[in-house]
């Protein structure tokens, strides 16, 4: 997976499984829904692209399945560029937001369907059909129609009728979106693990950042048709590239003022009332620019027992016992929504609320971002 | 409490068997007591609308339908006749026997009264053409026939015959009316035909009845046993047993009016066979003439037979409206398909537009949209002018497309294509964009897509707006009427010619049924082979 990761990280490598290169999308003619994309996709991965709707990741997909032209720019897939080539004949397998079961068909022929048109033999298409429904655990349910089974079990037919003709590539468009919350669940960690076993690629389109955090190889955050941060899952949480990353991806105190010192990796900010930070710098301009700090809730320690890089006092407005830990909502710095994580340890001291305490933090948790001159 | 009435309930003969209630009532009881009072309720509110049904549709309908086989009019107006007829054999070459004109001579004398025998004989003409001149010309001459011969022979043998009290015994013996049951028809009939002459004031009581009851009389000692005259003679009622002391002997002897002859001198048509067999086949008051009229069949000596090729019409009409239904169905298919598909998958605003333009020939009256059609398809028209000067077709060799099949065919397929289009569109809504994706997705082209995919996904809309159509067509009857001639002519509208102008109600109703029961038939085959549950109308 290392090795997965390091190829793709490094552009142009030649045995791409998909390449968008400068890939442009207007509807309208006046607005960009993708503004220069640029994404290679290793043969293998599992590559998520999450962001808020109408961020263009959906467009994206589209352009890759053949339902929509690029405007501009090329996709490749397998090195061969496919602009010109129909849906039909890219051989990709594809899940999508509904299923799209064919509803006059059963479950087997809906999965016979596209080995069907690949002119297989009866006998090899049963065989494929049997080990496909085998795969998501629905051996049994083969003559049953589509409507006669639960929203999960349609998913997983789904899943397998886009993966019965053997594509190198899949892509799924939001497909765990009508499930409820346990059956996401359940079907995320299965859909992983049919990508594991088969090794094809799969590029899988949600907004839902837990998804994205628990299946992907790598995941391209979207905003504005752009993307925001390409990166495995762990660096995206431990390392936003901007406070947009930041924001969307786990929870996230903002803290804003300017940069006073810079010193490599370090730096120093002033916050407007007077504070001042310790920070990794990440994203910034120099001296005297202005920058916001990202600081996740679970790094704040109440009431420090060590010394810490730095500590700000706060007041507490708010506390939320949520059974393992607990969410205090305090007024740090000018920020009046600055959230703290307490773990439940059992031992820690109950915050009252309109007390002061003393919050601790290292400077490697708080990534100073966004530059604006 | 609750402790107490789970003991109760444990303690019942069937404790397991039925859930109850915490009052111990069963469940199921109390259920329906429950939901009785909204049934009700609910049955309210659809009363107005169920009472207008049945009074105004069900009920004319049914009674309509009836009619097909109902014939009471012949065992009505002419019941003696019919009665008489009974021993008479209609394999026989010889007319009835005088008896039986006896009988007729009686029915036509009330008939003739009431005027009602017109009516017998244009029912009977449907099955036996011209006897209805046989009856109309006897209705005028009944009166005029010689009936007076059996009374003077009773009066000459007992002159009590002639006096009302001689019927008030004749009426008060046991034997009366069973051993005399043309006598008894016969005085009823006096009855009725005195009040009609006399109005209700004529007393039957102070009178003794016309000669025919004589007659009737007469017939009716002599189709007796002669033990049953005897016991007659000797009865305890001593004032009976007078009367008929000495009959007996004399009835051999019995001068007849002959009625025979005197009805064959009105028409000769009352010595033919066939009118008589017609009489008899027609007795009962539920007959299968008008069916088998309906199914160009007729019932003869030989029995029941196709009729001659030059009288055939009705199962051609059949066969001719289902076979052009199916046409106008198919047609309607083939032109609806693209137009629902359109309408399903075009923006909101254009697919409104082309909606209205569908809905736009709903809106106008059938009769401008069937006229507006006579106006482009006449040889004259608009169509044919086109050709002409186009040059597609010269002057003299103009397109004949109105007053026949194709003008029917055109025209229908015309007013039926929003039946096939509206519910092929709200079918065609949907079926999600995706299917076909998903299909492409897996490799098919356009058409496989298609033809594997949407088309079969479209069949329940096909199959309502086919249903819609079909059945509509096929009871059709404007069109066909204004642009069919003869050739493009339905079976409604033969149906609608015996309603209003040949009035035979019977055959019509008969021809109805057939439709109805057609219909029906081709519902329960579809059920059958599609599934009625795969119709969807939105």
């Amino acid at each position: 997976m290392s090795a997965t990761a390091q190829a793709a990280s490094s552009s142009h490598v030649r045995g791409a499984a998909v390449r968008f290169e400068h890939v442009q999308k207007s509807y309208d003619g006046v607005v960009l829904v993708v503004k220069d994309l640029n994404l290679d996709i290793a043969p293998g991965e599992f590559v998520t692209m999450l962001g808020p709707s109408g961020s263009g990741k959906t467009t994206c997909l589209m352009m890759l399945a053949g339902f929509e032209p690029a405007t501009h720019g090329e996709i490749f897939l397998n090195d061969k560029p496919i602009n010109n080539v129909p849906p039909r004949k890219r051989g990709i397998g594809m899940v999508f937001q509904n299923y799209a079961l064919f509803p006059h068909m059963s479950v087997a022929e809906n999965l016979a369907f596209p080995l069907e048109i690949r002119k297989l033999g009866k006998s090899e298409r049963d065989a494929k059909v049997k080990r496909a429904l085998d795969m998501v655990e629905l051996g049994a349910f083969g003559n049953r129609r589509p409507a006669q089974l639960s929203g999960g079990q349609q998913q997983r037919v789904a899943v397998a009728r886009a993966l019965v003709f053997d594509p190198d590539l899949v892509l799924m468009d939001e497909p765990l979106g009508a499930l409820d919350k346990q059956l996401r669940e359940q079907m995320q960690y299965e859909i992983k693990h049919i990508h594991e076993s088969l090794g094809v690629s799969v590029v899988y389109v949600t907004h839902d950042q837990t998804e994205a955090l628990t299946m992907s190889d790598r995941v391209a955050v979207f905003q504005d048709g752009v993307i925001q941060q390409l990166s495995s899952p762990d660096e995206l949480y431990e390392s936003p590239q901007n406070s947009f990353v930041a924001q969307f991806i786990g929870e996230n105190n903002k803290l804003s003022g300017t940069v006073t010192n810079v010193n490599g990796d370090r730096c120093t900010l002033t916050l407007d009332d007077g504070t001042r930070i310790m920070a990794e710098a990440v994203n910034i301009d120099g001296v005297n620019s202005h920058s916001t700090i990202s600081l996740r809730p679970e790094r704040v320690e109440l009431e420090p027992t060590e010394s810490r890089d730095n500590v700000v006092n706060g007041i507490v407005k708010e506390v939320l016992y949520l059974g393992d830990h607990l969410r205090i909502v305090m007024s740090v710095a000018g920020n009046d929504e600055f959230i703290v994580k307490v773990p439940n340890g059992g031992r820690s001291v109950t915050p009252v609320e309109g007390q002061s305490y003393k919050l601790g933090w290292s400077a490697g948790d708080a990534k100073a971002l966004d530059s604006v001159g | 409490m609750s402790a107490s009435s789970t003991e109760l309930s444990h303690s019942q003969t069937h404790p397991a068997a039925d859930p109850l209630t915490r009052d111990g009532q069963p469940l199921k009881k109390s259920l329906a007591r429950a939901l009785r009072r909204e049934k009700l309720r609910a049955l309210l509110l659809i009363s107005p609308l169920l009472i207008f049904v049945l009074v105004s549709f069900v009920m004319p309908i049914g009674d309509m339908l009836f009619r097909s086989v109902e014939n009471k009019i012949v065992a009505d107006t002419i019941p003696g006749t019919v009665r008489a007829l009974a021993n008479w054999d209609s394999n026989s070459d010889e007319p009835p026997a005088e008896s039986v004109f006896a009988a007729l001579a009686n029915d036509m004398m009330l008939a003739q009264e009431k005027k009602t025998h017109t009516r017998l004989g244009s029912r009977l003409n449907y099955d036996q053409p011209g006897i209805s001149s046989v009856f109309r010309k006897s209705g005028r001459r009944v009166k005029k026939l010689d009936n007076e011969a059996a009374k003077a022979a009773f009066v000459a043998i007992n002159p009590n015959w002639d006096t009302p009290a001689a019927w008030g015994t004749l009426r008060s013996t046991v034997a009366w009316p069973e051993q005399f049951p043309m006598t008894a028809i016969s005085f009823r009939h006096w009855v009725a035909w005195l009040q009609s002459e006399e109005g209700d004031d004529a007393d039957p009581e102070a009178m003794v009845p016309h000669g025919f009851t004589y007659a009737s009389l007469y017939h009716d000692l002599s189709n007796m046993p002669a033990t049953s005259l005897e016991s007659l003679a000797t009865s305890s009622n001593t004032d009976a047993a007078a009367l008929f002391e000495g009959i007996a002997d004399q009835l051999d002897a019995f001068p007849s009016d002959d009625f025979k002859s005197q009805f064959a001198d009105i028409d000769k048509g009352w010595l033919r066979v066939d009118n008589w067999q017609a009489i008899k086949r027609l007795s009962p008051r539920i007959v299968d003439s008008y069916f088998l009229a309906a199914i160009d069949s007729e019932r003869t000596d030989l029995g029941i037979q196709r009729k001659p090729d030059n009288e055939r019409i009705y199962l051609l009409l059949f066969v001719r409206t289902i076979a052009l239904s199916l046409v106008i169905t198919c047609s309607c298919i083939l032109l609806g398909y693209p137009i629902a598909y359109l309408l399903a998958n075009l923006s909101v605003r254009a697919s409104n537009l082309i909606l209205i333009l569908v809905l736009l020939p709903f809106w106008t009256s059938l009769l401008v949209r069937t006229s507006a059609w006579k106006v482009l398809l006449q040889q004259q028209g608009v169509i044919n002018d086109l050709l002409v000067w186009v040059g597609i077709v010269n002057d003299s060799g103009r397109l004949v497309m109105i007053n026949n099949m194709t003008g029917t065919i055109i025209a229908m397929t015309h007013i039926l294509l929003p039946f096939m289009i509206l519910p092929l569109f709200s079918v065609m809504k949907t079926i999600s964009p995706t299917y076909m994706r998903a299909a492409k997705s897996m490799g098919a082209s356009d058409s496989l897509a298609f033809w594997r995919i949407y088309f079969p996904n479209t069949i329940p809309g096909i199959g309502a707006g086919s249903i819609l159509v079909f059945i509509l067509s096929i009871g059709y009857y404007i069109t066909p009427e204004l642009v069919g001639g003869t050739t493009g002519v339905f079976i409604s509208n033969r149906i609608a010619y015996h309603i209003s102008s040949s009035l035979n109600w019977g055959l019509a109703a008969a021809l109805g049924t057939i439709l109805l029961v057609l219909v029906m038939a081709l519902y329960w085959a579809y059920d059958r082979i599609v599934g009625i549950d795969n119709v969807k109308l939105g």
